[in-house]
């Protein structure tokens, strides 16, 4: 490893700083396919700018993948872009977004033990690219809502029909949202929010 | 149009029993684990004390650098002079997260800084944390 002197860690600029009182922090997960927005969305609402953070995939943790075991010989650096809303003196709310490797998001240990809950973010144009992420969330009991990235040239279903096609549960909220609208995005995380807060009532986040 | 079907699935009851150890196995014994999450999970158990420290654990320095730390060392006792998630420090350090773990664990263990402990490692977020989130959100 090169040698890194004093200066080559530059922290967070002054007004990035958490105040003293910041004790616990919590996080969402942002999954979906390639290009689909997650980025966009971390950096729409986040109170810093968007950070990465890194974790390289061992051959272990890649071989076992049947699909890719024979072209994964080397290890592979996985790049998480994260953003932070503070929500009160006391509580930070850490975002992650997801690369567009499906397959390493599993092996991150971690990423999702523990998680508040999930953004499954979807295009409809290749509404398929999600399919494989919730049946993972829903195996591993990670509570999730869709949203709905409107791209202008892409197909709209009525919410119903996709309902259907995600063979989503009636509870489960599906919103369209414009995730370069900081609007858009806080909308959907409150949608989220929302969601949590109905499942600790009715007893069934266990 | 009518757009591609998925098919839900059920949760699956994690984590399973450990599988017996070395029974007369198959002569060649190469046969592949069939789950990769869960040789995974085995792996980084066996490391208690990194398991512990998550994505968004805040650390906070409880000493300024000492003459003996290393500059990564140096870097996260002047960082985190305000709390730090091990996310940020690993974005700052441009450490991959696991080997923030690993310096952060020293760290722990010469007790030079002080993890605060996440409210995600328990099972269920209760509803006044959710309600604290929803209320923070809206304000934005
Ligand atoms: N029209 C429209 N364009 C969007 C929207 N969200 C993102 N984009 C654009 O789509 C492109 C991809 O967005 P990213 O946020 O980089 O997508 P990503 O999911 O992070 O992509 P990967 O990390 O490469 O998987 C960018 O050019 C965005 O400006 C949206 O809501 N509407
Ligand atoms: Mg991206």
């Amino acid at each position: 490893m090169d040698f890194k002197g004093f200066d080559a860690f530059p922290g967070p600029r002054t007004e990035d700083q958490l105040p003293h009182t910041a004790q616990t922090a919590v996080k969402i997960v942002i999954v979906g396919g390639f290009g689909v927005g997650k980025t966009t969305m971390v950096g729409s609402v986040s109170e810093i700018r968007p950070l990465t953070t890194e974790e390289t995939m061992t051959q272990a943790g890649i071989g076992v993948d049947d699909n890719y075991g024979s072209d994964s010989k080397t290890a592979t650096t996985v790049a998480m872009d994260f953003g932070r809303i503070s929500i009160t003196e006391k509580l930070v709310l850490y975002l992650f977004g997801t690369p567009g490797q499906e397959r390493f998001w599993f092996l991150w240990n971690g990423l999702f033990e523990g998680a508040l809950g999930a953004v499954v973010l979807v295009d409809t144009r290749r509404l398929e690219v999600s399919f494989d992420v919730m049946g993972r969330l829903e195996e591993r009991g990670v509570p999730f809502v869709v949203a709905v990235n409107t791209f202008p040239d892409a197909p709209r279903y009525p919410v119903e029909e996709l309902r259907t096609a995600l063979d989503l549960t009636p509870e489960i909220p599906i919103i369209d949202c414009d995730v370069r609208r900081r609007a858009s995005s806080k909308d959907v995380l409150l949608t989220l929010t929302r969601f949590l807060h109905s499942l600790a009532l009715s007893g069934s986040l266990t | 149009m009518t757009p591609p079907r998925r098919k839900r699935r059920q949760p699956r009851h994690l984590p399973p029993p450990p599988p017996p150890l070395p029974s007369p196995a198959p002569a060649d014994g190469q046969e592949r684990p069939r789950n990769p999450e869960r040789l995974y999970t085995i792996a980084a158990g066996a490391d208690g004390a990194r398991a512990e420290l998550d994505l968004v654990t805040l650390i906070v320095a409880r000493s300024g650098p000492t003459p003996s730390a290393s500059p990564e060392e140096a870097a996260v006792l002047r960082l985190c002079i305000a709390p730090l998630s091990m996310a940020e420090l690993a974005a700052y350090l441009q450490l991959p997260f696991s080997a923030m773990t690993v310096l952060i664990t020293e760290l722990i263990a010469a007790e030079l800084v002080q993890a605060r402990a996440p409210i995600v490692r328990q099972a269920v977020p209760d509803r006044s944390l959710l309600e604290a989130v929803m209320h923070g959100l809206q304000r934005l």
